[in-house]
């Protein structure tokens, strides 16, 4: 490491479940609708109204959290966070606080390019609670105006603690990546950074070699208001520096003030202090009364665990040893979603080269499917059409480049590859015919074929061009063979 | 015999049977509320138009031989504290004089269900908070045996309905005693069932863990017919008890057998007034007399029913009217002013040049809040949510709020031990008739004591009923309470009305 100290992270990660409907009453938890239509008394917090507990967002929590390794609470409850604030309109948060549904598990995170080691990062908790409504402040005309927007009032979220184990912005990333794939495939959550449904805070600081060797911690700060996982990492390395900076002017030390909460400001691409918070932070917790505790049994957890499927990394893993890819392929095409990965394992199968087909989606099928905006399942060309083109270019019947104009024409006119090569005349050369040819154009180039005899084998691509204008349907690399071997013949 | 005299069990028959009409019961009712209220102050509302109209259209199916609902056509009186769509529920408080919910409660669900006649709205301590309804933020209620007098609470206006005839059934909330104390004190029959066996969705939350709606009534076989109309599982409910409702009303005249009564020696130290004493003693005689055994039960941990309930209580309801802040509904301060006082004490510090105590203002917000609440709480509500805040406080939670807890549970398990020995406890439901009006606002501490004998039901969840057992030389009525293990609540009954079936008390009527 280039720096002088090390960057101690950990994220807390709040994502929206994946349910038709809030934790405590039967509303939408659909994005977008217009202010205040999907609410209800209980939601809106109406004097006697009661939450009743959404069974489905137990049962996807405990999915996710079985899936991070956590163990499982026997006995878990509900309690309320009492704060004030306009969108919250109950008063206080259904939250979990001394005994969350889970706790202790662990997130594996590794780089396919290698800018770091593979590791783990400790998950501290994982809990269940409601998200709370939105506050939009529209200041027009100099009068400052607020107005609360209660739709996602209500709405489950899952907060995920993680250990201050990361040591990189890039850690950081690599994190919320596999986290949000892991989440994604589990059905659990979006995971829609745009639309909320993935919201991350940072408490980041550092740790500084002092002169005598010993470790000296700054002050913590959480950061806020990250709205992507790139300013995530744009925020953290910005206020490694910052705080580093901060250090050598102040030689504060933790404990020395108390924790600070900053704001991203992405435009500008620095964190700025938040206002300090006018209440204190005593959010008096008490178990919900209007709520009964939830009891899970082990062989509950065990049935979540069996049903649970094949996870990313199980996955990535299989992809590189059934198909001998590398990590770097497995790591692009688990990374695209489980479709994706289905389409490939079929291209593999039946091209019967795991290699090229990982070639092929990544190249010409995820280029196609980003320029066109469109999705996998809605692909026109099937796996095994594919794979038809991939087995012809495989077997020398087209090469690569022509393979490509293949490609496009099938895309275009939804012919197979035997067709669309038909259709832009591609059909194989007859060997005597490309022996012939390569024997005028050895004839014909005797310097080309003194630059060859000289170790220039490279000169030998010039023949390649000359073919192709004789004849577009050759074979490149058999017409460099040829050529080759009637040189060295003499 | 006037309609007035006439149990609402009668008053059914005689509606099956053609010879009195709805309109005519819930006329009857509308009059004499009309007669008496004025004096009383039971009903903050008297919904006369929609009584009638929902009495002609009991009547008017009836007649058409239409399926009629369990209480068709028996006017009903409800305490204001449980929403109905589209009608006040104000909880006798400021903050909610003006607020309308948007939905039923389950209970006034059922009652609409069941053709109940919806009559009215009845007084109560505001957010059921208090054993004499003189917290309520919007009227005196006055005890109908005695106008000078409380006539308990936090019920009070359903109590004090029942037992002036201006309903012949009424719908109270219990969390420490907030139906049977005010029954025992207005001479009427009150019942507090187990937890959960009526559903709390729309009751206005005071102590969540504690609240339990109830039915009063002028006999125990009235009690039953409401109760059975309110009660079940309900899935709006988490903490509702998911068991079907016993036939209470078809099962009430059936003696019990083999009675065993306890007597809690805790509940007959000093403090017990003595003709109250003396009532309830002779009313064990007349159970002995029925065949019942008496037994002497010890409830230890009785003393510290008062103490756990005032922190569990005030902590719940710290947290429950937490929401009454003015941003959403309830009562919302003037803002113009409030933003006025706020600059001109802005513009104060400056020119005196304290500018750190600028930065220390309020910000709109919060003044907004602080002002709001402020003015929408009464003070019995305050120092209630005054001592709840602090008992949850970091640092405090542990010595307050779960060492409550824990009594609490060792309080059940008193009740458990002696429910081995003994069918139902008896006892006196108050230490002492109805007071003077305004004799102990001033002393909160004496107030919280009336709640002594009825609060444990709470703390352990079981059921408790308050009948009439008697009269103080004055003609106060004094109640005698039983209570029985959960969930038997038919118990309860059977015993209030083998009681009531050899006595009059429940009969006698104030003298209006």
């Amino acid at each position: 490491m280039s720096e002088p100290y090390a960057i101690v992270i950990g994220l807390e990660v709040h994502v929206q479940l994946l349910t038709a409907s809030k934790l405590f009453c039967g509303c939408s938890t659909k994005f977008g609708a217009p202010p205040n239509t999907q609410t209800c008394p209980i939601c809106t917090g109406m004097p006697g109204t009661l939450p009743v507990m959404n069974r489905r967002a137990f049962e996807l929590a405990l999915q996710a959290a079985v899936a991070l390794d956590c163990q499982i609470a026997p006995f878990t409850k509900w309690d309320r966070k009492q704060y004030y604030y306009p969108d919250l309109p109950k008063g206080y948060q259904i939250s979990q606080y001394d005994l969350p549904f889970s706790h202790g598990g662990h997130l594996t995170i590794s780089d396919a390019k290698g800018r770091f080691e593979a590791k783990q990062v400790g998950i501290i908790r994982v809990h269940l609670e409601e998200d709370a409504g939105k506050s939009v402040h529209d200041e027009q005309a100099g009068e400052a105006d607020s107005r609360i927007d209660l739709n996602r009032a209500g709405t489950p979220l899952l907060e995920i603690v993680s250990q201050p184990d990361m040591r990189s912005p890039a850690e950081a990333k690599a994190y919320l990546d596999e986290l949000k794939l892991l989440l994604v495939y589990l059905g659990v959550s979006d995971c829609n950074m745009q639309e909320g449904s993935l919201r991350v805070d940072a408490n980041v600081n550092l740790h500084i070699a002092g002169a005598g060797g010993e470790k000296i911690a700054t002050p913590i700060v959480e950061v806020k208001n990250m709205n992507s996982f790139r300013a995530v990492e744009r925020a953290l390395a910005y206020e490694a520096d910052r705080q580093f900076e901060v250090w050598r002017e102040t030689g504060r030390k933790l404990g020395d003030v108390p924790k600070q909460t900053r704001g991203w400001d992405d435009a500008a691409d620095i964190t700025r202090g938040q206002r300090h918070k006018e209440e204190s932070s005593d959010y008096r917790y008490f178990p919900d009364p209007d709520l009964v505790p939830v009891t899970v049994s082990a062989k509950q957890v065990e049935e979540v665990r069996a049903a649970l499927g094949e996870l990313p990394a199980a996955l990535r893993r299989r992809l590189e040893t059934t198909y001998g890819i590398t990590p770097y392929d497995s790591d692009v095409l688990v990374n695209q979603g489980q479709e994706l990965v289905t389409y490939y394992v079929e291209l593999a199968e039946a091209s019967g080269d795991g290699k090229m087909a990982a070639n092929w989606v990544q190249q010409d099928v995820l280029r196609t499917l980003n320029e066109q905006g469109a999705s996998i399942g809605a692909f026109p060309i099937r796996p095994p059409q594919l794979a038809e083109l991939l087995q012809k270019v495989r077997a020398g019947e087209v090469d690569t480049t022509r393979g490509r104009e293949v490609f496009a024409a099938m895309l275009a006119s939804g012919r197979s590859a035997a067709e669309a090569m038909r259709a832009l005349g591609i059909e194989q050369v007859d060997e005597s015919q490309l022996v012939e040819l390569c024997r005028q154009l050895v004839a014909a180039n005797p310097k080309l074929v003194a630059d060859v005899k000289a170790g220039k084998l490279q000169a030998a691509g010039a023949f390649i061009g000359q073919a192709k204008k004789l004849n577009a349907n050759v074979n490149p690399n058999r017409v460099r063979e040829i050529c080759l071997e009637l040189i060295a013949k003499g | 015999m006037s309609v007035l005299e006439l149990s609402a069990r009668r008053l059914l028959d005689e509606m099956a049977a053609g010879r009195l009409t709805a309109v005519e019961v819930t006329q009857a009712y509308l009059d004499q509320i009309g007669r008496h209220d004025r004096d009383v102050g039971a009903f903050l509302r008297v919904d006369a138009e929609g009584a009638i109209a929902k009495a002609s259209d009991v009547d008017e199916r009836r007649r058409a031989g239409r399926p009629v609902g369990r209480l068709g056509g028996v006017p009903v009186a409800v305490k204001d504290i449980l929403a109905s769509r589209g009608e006040l529920v104000t909880c006798a408080s400021r903050t909610l004089e003006h607020f309308r919910a948007p939905y039923d409660a389950t209970v006034i669900a059922k009652l609409k269900a069941a053709d109940a006649v919806l009559i009215g709205r009845t007084n109560l301590d505001e957010f059921a908070m208090g054993g004499s309804t003189e917290n309520s933020a919007l009227q005196t209620t006055r005890n109908p045996w005695d106008l000078s007098r409380i006539p308990g609470g936090s019920s009070g206006g359903s109590a004090a309905a029942v037992a002036a005839r201006m309903a012949p059934l009424a719908i109270g909330t219990d969390t420490g005693g907030s139906i049977r104390e005010p029954a025992g004190l207005c001479g009427v029959t009150g019942m507090k069932p187990t937890y959960g066996v009526v559903s709390r969705f729309g009751l206005v939350a005071f102590a969540s863990s504690l609240d339990q709606v109830g039915p009063l009534a002028t006999s125990a076989e009235d009690a039953a017919l409401l109760l059975e109309a309110i009660a079940g599982h309900d899935r709006a409910d988490s903490t509702s008890v998911d068991a079907p409702v016993p036939p209470y009303s078809e099962w009430i005249g059936q003696p019990l057998e083999d009675l065993t009564l306890g007597l809690v020696r805790e509940h007959f130290g000093p403090g017990l007034d003595a003709e109250v004493e003396r009532a309830v003693r002779e009313a064990v005689r007349v159970y002995e007399s029925l065949g019942a055994k008496v037994k002497e039960v010890s409830l230890p941990h009785s003393k510290y029913c008062v103490a756990t309930y005032y922190i569990i209580a005030p902590c719940e309801a710290s947290s429950n009217l937490a929401r009454y802040d003015g941003a959403h509904y309830g009562h919302r301060t003037d803002e113009k002013a409030m933003l006025a006082e706020r600059d001109a004490e802005r513009r104060h510090l400056e020119s005196s040049g304290e500018t750190a105590a600028v930065d220390e203002l309020d910000t709109a917000l919060v003044r907004m809040y602080r002002r709001s609440r402020s003015e929408g709480f009464g003070a019995e509500v305050k120092r209630r949510i005054m001592l709840g805040t602090y008992a949850l406080s970091a640092g405090y939670y542990d010595a307050y709020y779960l060492k409550a807890l824990k009594v609490r549970r060792l309080i059940r398990r008193d009740f458990d031990k002696a429910f081995d020995d003994v069918d139902l406890i008896a006892g006196p439901t108050t230490a002492a008739p109805a007071f003077k009006i305004g004799e102990k606002v001033d002393d909160p501490l004496a107030m919280y004591l009336v709640d002594l004998y009825t609060v444990s039901a709470n703390l352990a969840g079981i059921g408790g009923i308050s009948i009439p057992c008697g009269f103080t030389a004055a003609g106060l009525p004094i109640g005698l309470q039983l209570q029985a293990p959960p969930l038997e609540e038919d118990r309860l009954l059977r015993a209030a009305h083998m009681f009531q079936q050899a006595t009059d008390w429940h009969t006698r009527r104030p003298p209006l």
